[in-house]
């Protein structure tokens, strides 16, 4: 299953989907950075991944890390309990912005 | 309690076992460690293996992790059968399966930071600044961050065997060995390793399979306890299956009492004398 993405609300939607691990992560980091490259907010759609593992989540702290230095907006939409649990293992659901749709993060930008 | 006929027929009735051990003897010289062993690990399961001094279960721990080979008996891990199989596939099966080693064995010419980032690199390719994060998300996990500069030889004995956690689950394996954990700890940072042991099962479903001989550690984390006796299993079940067995060798041990065995007068004359 591939990766996708979309443009809406202002934002650079990166839709992950299935298994982000050892082997599909260097596309999910490759796809994010792109995106903050040609200087898009950022929102990574979660929604669709069965499986997150480490390699993943460390391509989301990098997208993030890239984002705050470049002065782009950047969070997490749809993430599911299982990836909310691999976050909540190195506490960072409380580093992300986290919400639950493209909708509540626009409500949340004000 | 678990007999080996019972153990060999739920073995072939679970379609989910991470460790299926069928029949395994092993010897050292003439003298037998591991007689008729089975064993089985399910998915997602804590599995404690314990046991006294002697009493096999580091002599089965080396035999789970492939560094003796298997003579007599069946060894399965995550499916595939250990005797036999090719370096490649054997290969992949390591990449699956997290070790973290009782003395922790980082190298000691290396950082912190460098001794977790090892198995990455021996196994991926992944970006540089990826397999970074990972490491130090990992020495996050197990309260090591910031120690990433620092030399194995600056961390107290919690501190190692955290970060020896640390590297064995950067992998994120399927299947973890973790020996002796709370071996030389105080019982706070034993307590503490043993609440990341239940961590790391519910976030990341890890099958973990856990030897050592400290009780009270055991009865905290384990779904299922499997007790060694001089080379036998005695039971393999629930805590409390295992708490309340009527067999008196299980008791004894949950009980700190030293097997007294009755003196055989000739025998131990000749093992005297060297005859």
């Amino acid at each position: 299953m591939g990766f996708g993405h979309r443009t809406e609300g202002g934002y650079a939607v990166v839709e992950l989907r299935g298994d982000v691990d050892l082997a599909r992560s260097p596309e999910a980091r490759a796809l994010i950075l792109q995106f903050l490259e040609q200087r898009s907010d950022l929102l990574v759609d979660l929604s669709e991944v069965a499986y997150i593992d480490s390699s993943g989540v460390a391509s989301l702290v990098e997208g993030y890390q890239v984002a705050k230095k470049e002065g782009l907006k950047f969070g997490l939409i749809g993430v599911s309990e299982a990836a909310l649990s691999v976050l909540r293992l190195a506490r960072l659901d409380q580093v992300f912005p986290i919400h639950s749709d493209l909708d509540a993060r626009i409500a949340d930008d004000g | 309690m678990v007999t080996p006929d019972a153990q060999e027929s739920d073995i072939a009735g679970r379609a989910e076992a991470v460790v299926e051990v069928q029949d395994l003897v092993a010897h050292y010289g003439r003298h037998k460690v591991l007689d008729g062993v089975n064993l089985s690990v399910e998915a997602g399961e804590i599995h404690i293996i314990m046991g006294g001094s002697g009493s096999g279960k580091s002599t089965l721990l080396r035999h789970l992790l492939g560094l003796r080979r298997v003579s007599s008996g069946r060894i399965r891990l995550l499916g595939q059968e250990l005797e036999g199989i090719h370096r490649q596939a054997l290969q992949e099966l390591r990449k699956q399966i997290g070790v973290s080693f009782q003395g922790g064995a980082l190298l000691s010419s290396m950082t912190v930071g460098e001794n977790v980032t090892l198995p990455l690199r021996e196994h991926t390719r992944l970006d540089e600044s990826t397999m970074a994060i990972m490491a130090r998300m990992k020495l996050e996990v197990v309260n090591l961050g910031g120690f990433e500069h620092f030399m194995p030889s600056q961390l107290s004995g919690g501190m190692t065997k955290r970060a020896a956690l640390a590297r064995a689950i950067v992998m994120d394996p399927k299947l973890l060995f973790f020996d002796e954990p709370s071996a030389g700890l105080d019982p706070v940072v034993s307590a503490e390793l043993d609440e990341l042991i239940l961590r790391l099962r519910e976030a990341m479903h890890m099958s973990i399979v856990v030897v050592t001989h400290e009780l009270e550690s055991a009865f905290r984390i384990a779904d299922r306890i499997t007790v060694l006796d001089s080379g036998r299993i005695l039971i393999s079940d629930t805590v409390e299956k295992v708490k309340s067995s009527p067999n008196p060798r299980v008791q004894d041990l949950l009980n700190r009492r030293p097997r007294v065995e009755e003196l055989d007068a000739d025998a131990y004359l000749a093992r005297l004398t060297g005859e």
